[in-house]
């Protein structure tokens, strides 16, 4: 075959043939949601994908601007439903570093943990569902039996399962049930051992591997340049994490390690590695929660919540490291009672844009393996 | 690691009246003004240049100043007339972990900004959401689509601080 134009393709006889245009989505149970990809075929190999978003947009900034900074809170948790515990995290911070206020010890401390519990669930929902769209069913039904267990944690502490309106500028809206301490560490002690039951279930698994390892590979420098960071970032490579390099709450007392992407299966940077650091997260998270249920102190937690928010005319940028990356807002206030704009950042919108460049000269089948080895939420890609 | 007004000189000395204004009065983070038809070359050379190495862009968000006049057009909804938009970039640098945050504000009635997407590919779909939901043109962008609107939306874009909803889109009932 000569490919002479962007377009057509001669082929051998002679005759002229032309790339297909093929549509995966909206409605197809692998892309996670609401998502077009547009794919230009040459046979089965991919020379273009073009993602279509919007599926889903509500202008949650729109919103933003009519609420006072606690009501845009739960807005927040509508973002990434799988990582709504971090998105408020996130805003809080945000929202106090704006104001220059401090909060009490205990606060950070059940911040911490509570983002690091859901650092796992939604880990646990990502490596469920990529081995579900590759093939394998079983470690999803094993992934959801753990993730519930968390959901049942937070279901104690603030009544809800998904969205939870828990963490507030300035504090939590109330403290952590009496049981809560006993049943972290009972979880902590049944959940170590499921990692390994987790890898010998999916991540050394021969098929599992013959489909992601080599596929998919992401240069660091490319990473960088197309503002990928979070699991990925580090997939390809580079020791990059928020929590240590740009660092907010609590997380400088805490001992834990970040792992990087070894290529132990293929190349540096592939799906199996963009897949393999999420598990080896799980633990770091871990040990994390771990270390914070040991020292947390006592103390109230919704002293230093904020009558009334009402911050300097100024913005700022505040970053977080949500389980999928690095999640900023931009908040700029006119001194009212209103945000006058809310930008959030969030880490699924921008890894979406590289798909064309993960995708090119791979197979059809490959891209379900990439898609699913980013993992984006579709929530806070439309916002 | 370099502070903002260090960077501000090296800016100021290398590319004169580009360079409008650092402004460090608000609490926060101080930014610098930047020409908006220059801002490409500025952060070329803010990638680039051996002591900044700025490779991360964080963010990229349009902003609606608001600044203008209202004019009111006699059923209640107001226009804006006049003043600016705005657009913030948050870079930092992988390497020698500084950030910087640069500003440009371009006209209301004609809103022109040179393009950063060649310098961080990241920009991309930042610049079409501000072109989306702003209404900002960015210059040499390759493929200034609408991202999250739909396609077909004509009603005007809806982070302006004086944008209204239209009484119907595609046959159905807008305001409910």
């Amino acid at each position: 075959m000569i490919i002479d134009t962007e377009n057509n393709v001669k082929a051998q006889n002679g005759l002229r043939t032309e790339h297909m245009v093929l549509n995966m989505g909206p409605q197809h149970p692998s892309t996670h949601g609401v998502l077009r990809l547009e794919l230009e075929l040459e046979g089965e190999i991919i020379k273009k994908v073009i993602p279509h978003i919007g599926y889903l947009h509500r202008c949650f900034e729109k919103h933003a601007e009519a609420m006072s900074y606690p009501q845009v809170v739960p807005y927040v948790d509508r973002m990434d439903y799988l990582a709504a515990m971090y998105n408020e995290f996130g805003y809080a911070v945000a929202v106090e570093r704006l104001l220059g206020i401090q909060v009490p010890e205990r606060v950070d401390y059940i911040r911490v943990i509570m983002g690091e519990l859901q650092r796992i669930a939604s880990h646990l929902v990502a490596i469920g569902t990529y081995g579900m769209d590759i093939g394998a069913f079983t470690p999803f039904l094993y992934c959801f039996r753990d993730r519930e267990k968390i959901l049942s944690l937070f279901e104690m502490t603030c009544g809800a399962r998904l969205l939870y309106n828990y963490i507030w500028p300035g504090g939590l809206s109330h403290d952590i049930h009496p049981d809560f301490i006993r049943s972290t560490k009972e979880f902590v002690k049944y959940f170590r051992p499921n990692i390994k039951e987790l890898n010998d279930l999916l991540t050394n698994n021969k098929i599992f591997i013959d489909r992601t390892a080599n596929i998919g590979i992401l240069p660091v420098e490319t990473a960088i340049n197309y503002g990928i960071t979070g699991p990925n970032l580090r997939a390809s490579g580079l020791k990059w994490d928020l929590r240590k390099d740009d660092t907010y709450s609590i997380y400088n007392k805490f001992d834990f390690d970040i792992p990087v992407g070894q290529g132990l299966q293929g190349t540096v940077g592939d799906c199996w590695d963009r897949y393999y650091i999420r598990v080896l997260e799980m633990e770091e998270s871990l040990k994390i929660i771990e270390q914070a249920i040991d020292q947390i102190p006592e103390g109230d937690v919704t002293s230093a919540i904020p009558k009334r928010i009402k911050p300097p005319v100024g913005q700022i940028y505040s970053r977080v490291e949500n389980p999928r990356g690095e999640l900023g807002y931009f908040i700029m206030s006119n001194g009212s009672v209103n945000p006058f704009r809310v930008k959030a950042r969030g880490p699924s919108f921008v890894h979406l844009g590289i798909m064309d460049e993960l995708c090119k000269g791979h197979m059809v089948a490959d891209i379900i393996a990439i898609l699913g080895s980013i993992d984006i939420v579709l929530g806070e890609v439309d916002r | 690691m370099k502070s903002a007004q260090e960077i501000f000189d090296l800016l100021k000395t290398k590319f004169g009246d580009s360079i409008i204004e650092l402004v460090s009065t608000q609490p926060t983070e101080p930014f610098i003004i930047i020409n908006p038809t220059e801002i490409d070359k500025v952060c070329f050379f803010l990638r680039d240049d051996e002591e900044l190495l700025f490779d991360n862009l964080m963010n990229l968000s349009g902003v609606d100043d608001a600044n203008g006049k209202n004019i009111s057009d006699g059923d209640g909804a107001t226009k804006i007339e006049g003043g600016t938009l705005s657009v913030y970039y948050h870079i930092e640098s992988t390497k020698l972990r500084h950030k910087l945050v640069l500003k440009v504000s371009t006209q209301r009635e004609k809103p022109d900004v040179a393009s950063v997407e060649q310098i961080w590919r990241h920009a991309d779909w930042h610049e079409r959401e501000a072109f989306d939901l702003l209404g900002i043109n960015f210059l040499n962008h390759p493929d200034l689509r609408r991202i999250l609107m739909p396609y077909d939306w004509e009603f005007g874009y809806p982070l302006r601080k004086d944008y209204s909803n239209p009484e119907f889109y595609q046959g159905m009932k807008v305001p409910f």
